[in-house]
């Protein structure tokens, strides 16, 4: 347990992980569940756990959409998304923690690609 | 002279382990008037309360101050023991040493010093008490059932039996409530139909018992023993004393496309209708909203085959007033609305039920005769996903923040009735705890698990896509396998929260009760007085004070009727006496008192004032009714003037307290 | 006449020229003036929801603060530069301590704390044209036309901050599609994610997400699909496997004005 760190993205995200009555409905609607190692409601758990390193290295960060329908769904308004985020932000904020880079972007590219995905993609894979 | 005696309780080690009583019992005894001073170990006991007798005797005690627990748990004992040495009862004050004191503090120095200032401003308090004595007021033998479920029949029953008049007042046009609709009953699968009907048939003979179906509470005024009650009796276009209930009319109806409400709108009936075979008062009532007649005029079927004249189609609302010694409120509750979570497509999908709907699809008075089909295309379904807590135990933006406690319950019902009727039929039960406390409730959850392959998993389900073969995609969690699954379903049923009747708010209103933030009504006590509300006279009954199943209903609407009919066999009713009145020199008439006064206990009269000059002069002046009076002192705070006061707690005493406080 | 403060973003000015174009000539039939302030930057495309980013917050804010200080409402047609901006509002007027942190860094002659509204193109046609007074200036109604609506995740959520109708039951695009004459089909997966910028670093997600959206919309009888935002268009577009046309609803709205092929032209 990383008190400390644990602290960090209790506060980044502004969630209260201790609302959560573990039933599952942020996993349970969560279009990113197969890619994911380890699910909203894990990170909910691990987070109130201090388990956070396990969740820094793992690559269920980068598969999380943001896409809110753990948010809105909750029944107890814990908002897992938000606490994703904040595991996210610990990993990418750290020395060589970016993801993605500007420069592997051309590689990414087709023609048709709107824009928006790629200040997206920055946004949630760098810092 | 005053002569006032101080008596300090260690209450075990409950106060003497954080106050020094000795030391308490010894300060106080030098304060001005106090004659003798003790402290006892226990003096609530026998013992205890001995001392207080003997001290009242033997020193001839004007005043008595004990320094214990509230007045909420023994301030009646301490009074009782008073009055039995022939000192007024409210002559005697109780400093609180414990709840506020004692048990709040770690430090003893500083919980010795805080309880000699609370036992200090009971001594100034009791310096200026004045003898009181409590009246008396008349009890009309007569109780008003409010709301006519089974809670209100088992409430009305109890009351008639003991010999007492009851009314219920029921807002559809039969008796009956929920049970009625339900099928089979937890956890004994019983027919609800067949221990229903025989109590609402009871109760419509019952020669002690009147119904006015279809009918609501306009209006309420009075107090305890006193209420006067004006009820509505909407107008149902029949002649109740006419119609015989043949149900003629009903046939004939030719507007028969309205949403029957008692199969939950999952079938049709006609615009003049008898809720259900058994409905009690069995009477056609026509609904407005979709005669023809009543539209526009054209039609009259129903005038025309009624063979005893009973359709009146001038029939208007009716008032009657009635007076009541004791109300007991029975309004029960409703499913909640389901557009919040159309994650779970019941706006976008039939096959998307609520638990209530299943039990109209599964009864033999349903819209299928009691074979279960799924609405859109009556046919059978073979894989049903039941989905509990579906609006309970929510974030207060996000639904209800209680358990909805009958969900756990009916659903095992409703997955095993369903797996013994239909063996080929695969049920899947999400849920997020099962909670199943109560007499053979574990075992008949477990009975479901062990015995009806019930498959009960641990988790939510968080999306549900109807498709356009039928079929439903269920997506949930697994928790225990940590999977997200996708079921292929043929039907999902909602446990759906249950929260009280839209009519409890306006309703307790008029009866000046208390809600809670969810509005159901608030009991006097959690603990100790269950069944009774906070306003004399009010009792509560069924799930109008809280979610409920049918067995712990019953319980509580005949502990309420116990209630009721505990206050109507008195002849007549003590009152507080500690109420409010107003000096009428000083009143001004300005009504702010009036205006706070939560119980209408203030009224306006116009009184002769002879002046100075022999003259008089007709002021208008407040007048307290002591009998509705609850004594909570707001007039008292509201009065510009200062001519409203709380006996017992008199305007003067509160500043003699708050003097020795800050002394 | 109400004129809007209109932020465009980027990739209406890049990949969804379509969605442009079209907003602005419908708005001009419309009588709306969509007024372009001279300076906006790029919103980031996603919000940040931490509280402790503040940097990623600020093109939002200025944007938001010079809307205010026109004086005038602030309006988007793209899903996400209208989720990014009410968000940040939602945020500015809901925590305090943002709000600070935001207006200390920006130094402005007066603090931005939340004051501009903020509308998506969708909502200034419910509300200030109204979809009755829409329907009467349709002169090419698209009669016949089973269209599916696709929210996405965008247009809906967070829904306290986004406040643009029911998150799980919305309407908005429905009537829209009712005004402009069409039949709206409704369909289950209408408000999950097409999988977003996913499509960078997974396209097997990407396909799977939105193959399950186009899917679903199929399978309900749709015959079209409509859409606010760039990347949905570009999911459901390509990554789908679906042959169902997809098309962004200002080109439905501007074929139903009679104003397309006039633009074409």
């Amino acid at each position: 347990m990383n008190k400390n760190l644990k602290e960090q993205v209790l506060r980044s995200s502004g969630a209260n992980v201790l609302k959560c009555m573990r039933c599952g409905k942020c996993s349970a609607t969560c279009p990113s569940y197969d890619e994911m190692e380890y699910h909203p409601h894990q990170f909910v758990y691990m987070v109130e756990k201090g388990d956070i390193e396990t969740l820094m290295k793992s690559e269920s960060l980068y598969r999380c959409l943001t896409c809110f329908a753990c948010v809105d769904r909750c029944p107890r308004g814990v908002e897992p998304a938000k606490v994703v985020e904040a595991v996210r932000l610990a990993a990418v904020r750290q020395q060589g923690g970016n993801r993605l880079s500007p420069d592997m972007i051309p590689d990414m590219l087709d023609e048709d690609l709107p824009q928006q995905a790629i200040v997206t993609a920055l946004r949630k894979y760098a810092k | 002279m005053q002569r006032i005696g101080v008596f300090v309780c260690h209450c075990g080690t409950n106060i003497a382990a954080t106050v020094d009583v000795k030391t308490v019992a010894e300060t106080l005894g030098h304060e001005p008037g106090v004659v003798i001073s003790q402290d006892y170990q226990y003096m609530c006991s026998e013992s205890g309360q001995n001392l207080v007798k003997n001290a009242i005797k033997e020193h001839n005690l004007t005043g008595v101050v004990i320094c214990s627990c509230s007045p909420r748990m023994h301030e009646n004992t301490f009074r009782k023991a008073a009055a039995a040495a022939g000192l007024n009862p409210y002559l005697v004050e109780i400093a609180n040493i414990r709840e506020q004191c004692s048990w709040i503090h770690k430090d003893i120095a500083t919980a010795t010093e805080k309880a000699i200032i609370l036992g200090r401003a009971a001594v100034a308090k009791v310096h200026l008490n004045a003898p009181l004595t409590a009246g008396e007021s008349p009890v009309v033998k007569r109780a008003l059932v409010i709301g006519g479920g089974i809670a209100g029949i088992q409430t009305a029953l109890d009351i008639a039996e003991a010999g007492f008049d009851v009314d219920i007042v029921e807002k559809n046009p039969t008796i009956g409530g929920k049970m009625a609709q339900i099928d089979k009953t937890f956890p004994t699968l019983d027919c609800a139909a067949c221990i229903l009907t025989p109590k609402m048939v009871e109760a419509s003979q019952n020669e002690h018992i009147t119904i006015h179906s279809f009918s609501e509470v306009a209006e309420v005024k009075g107090f305890v023993g006193n209420f006067q009650v004006k009820i509505k009796k909407k107008a149902r276009f029949v002649d109740e004393t006419k119609c015989t209930g043949c149900g003629l009319c009903t046939e004939k109806c030719p507007m028969k496309k309205v949403p029957n409400e008692f199969n939950m709108g999952l079938d049709n009936r006609t615009a003049i209708y008898i809720p259900f075979a058994q409905a009690v008062p069995k009477v056609a009532t026509i609904d407005p909203n979709y005669c023809m007649m009543l539209k526009n005029g054209k039609c009259g079927v129903c005038s025309k085959v009624c063979s005893v004249g009973a359709i009146d189609y001038k029939q208007q609302d009716r008032f009657i007033e009635e007076k009541y010694g004791a109300i007991v409120v029975a309004t029960g509750f409703n499913p909640i609305k389901l557009d919040k979570y159309d994650e779970f497509a019941y706006n976008q999908c039939p096959d998307v039920v609520t638990s209530l709907e299943l039990e109209r699809l599964m009864n033999a008075a349903g819209p299928n005769g009691g074979t279960l089909l799924r609405p859109s295309d009556k046919t059978h379904p073979h894989t049903i996903v039941f989905v509990q807590c579906v609006g309970s135990r929510c974030d207060d933006s996000k639904g209800k923040p209680y358990c909805s406690k009958i969900c756990c319950m009916y659903t095992a019902k409703h997955a095993m009735l369903i797996r013994e009727k239909y063996p080929d039929t695969e049920v899947y039960v999400f849920y997020i705890d099962v909670r199943t406390p109560g007499k053979n409730f574990d075992e008949f959850y477990r009975r479901a698990v062990e015995q009806y392959n019930v498959h009960y998993i641990k988790g939510m389900v968080g999306k549900v896509t109807p498709k356009s073969d039928g079929k439903i995609d269920v997506q949930a969690s697994d928790l225990l396998a940590n999977e997200q699954l996708h079921i292929n379903a043929d039907m999902v049923v909602l446990a759906a929260a249950i929260e009280p009747d839209k009519t409890a708010r306006p309703l307790a209103t008029m009866l000046t009760t208390q809600m809670d933030t969810n509005d159901f009504f608030t009991e006097a006590h959690p603990k100790l007085r269950p069944v009774e509300s906070a306003t004399a006279g009010i009792f509560l009954s069924g799930a109008c004070q809280g979610p409920k199943d049918i067995p712990e209903t019953v319980a509580q609407a005949s502990a309420a009727a116990a209630k009721a009919i505990g206050l109507l066999c008195k002849n007549s009713i003590t009152c507080n006496p500690c109420v409010a009145h107003s000096d009428e020199l000083m009143c001004n008439g300005c009504s702010s008192c009036e205006k706070v006064c939560p119980y209408g206990a203030i009224t306006y009269i116009d009184k002769e004032f002879r002046m100075p000059d022999r003259t008089t002069k007709v002021r208008r002046v407040a007048s307290v009714n002591p009998a509705v009076c609850q004594g909570c002192g707001a007039c008292t705070v509201a009065c510009p003037s200062g001519a409203m006061d709380l006996n017992g707690f008199s305007n003067s005493q509160i500043m003699a307290e708050v003097d020795a406080i800050c002394k | 006449m109400e004129t809007f403060t209109y932020y465009p973003g980027c990739t209406l000015r890049t990949k969804a020229k379509d969605l442009d174009t079209y907003a602005r000539i419908s708005a001009e039939a419309l009588g709306i003036v969509l007024a372009e302030p001279d300076d906006w930057q790029c919103c980031g495309g996603a919000y940040t929801t931490a509280k402790d980013e503040i940097a990623t917050k600020l093109s939002a804010v200025r944007a938001l603060n010079a809307a205010k200080e026109l004086g005038r409402p602030l309006i988007t047609v793209c899903s996400a530069c209208h989720n990014v901006i009410k968000q940040t509002n939602y945020d500015i007027s809901h925590d305090e301590n943002m709000a600070a942190k935001v207006n200390n860094y920006l130094q402005l002659p007066e603090a931005y704390t939340g004051e501009t509204t903020v509308y998506h193109y969708l909502e200034m046609l419910r509300d200030v044209v109204g979809f009755d007074n829409l329907k009467e200036k349709v002169t090419n109604p698209l009669t016949g036309r089973k269209i599916a609506a696709y929210y996405g995740c965008l247009l809906l959520r967070p829904a306290k901050a986004l406040a643009m109708d029911d998150p799980e039951n919305p309407a908005i695009m429905e009537d829209f599609i009712k005004a402009i004459g069409a039949t709206p089909v409704i369909y289950a997966q209408r408000n999950e994610c097409c999988g977003g910028y996913i499509t960078l670093e997974d396209k097997a997600q990407a396909q799977k997400r939105s193959a399950a959206v186009m899917n679903s919309a199929a399978d309900m009888g749709a015959e079209m699909i409509v859409t606010a935002c760039p990347l949905c268009l570009y999911n459901l577009r390509k990554n789908s496997g679906s042959e169902l046309p997809v098309y962004y609803f200002t080109e439905l709205l501007a074929e139903a004005l009679g104003l397309k092929e006039a633009s074409n032209e």
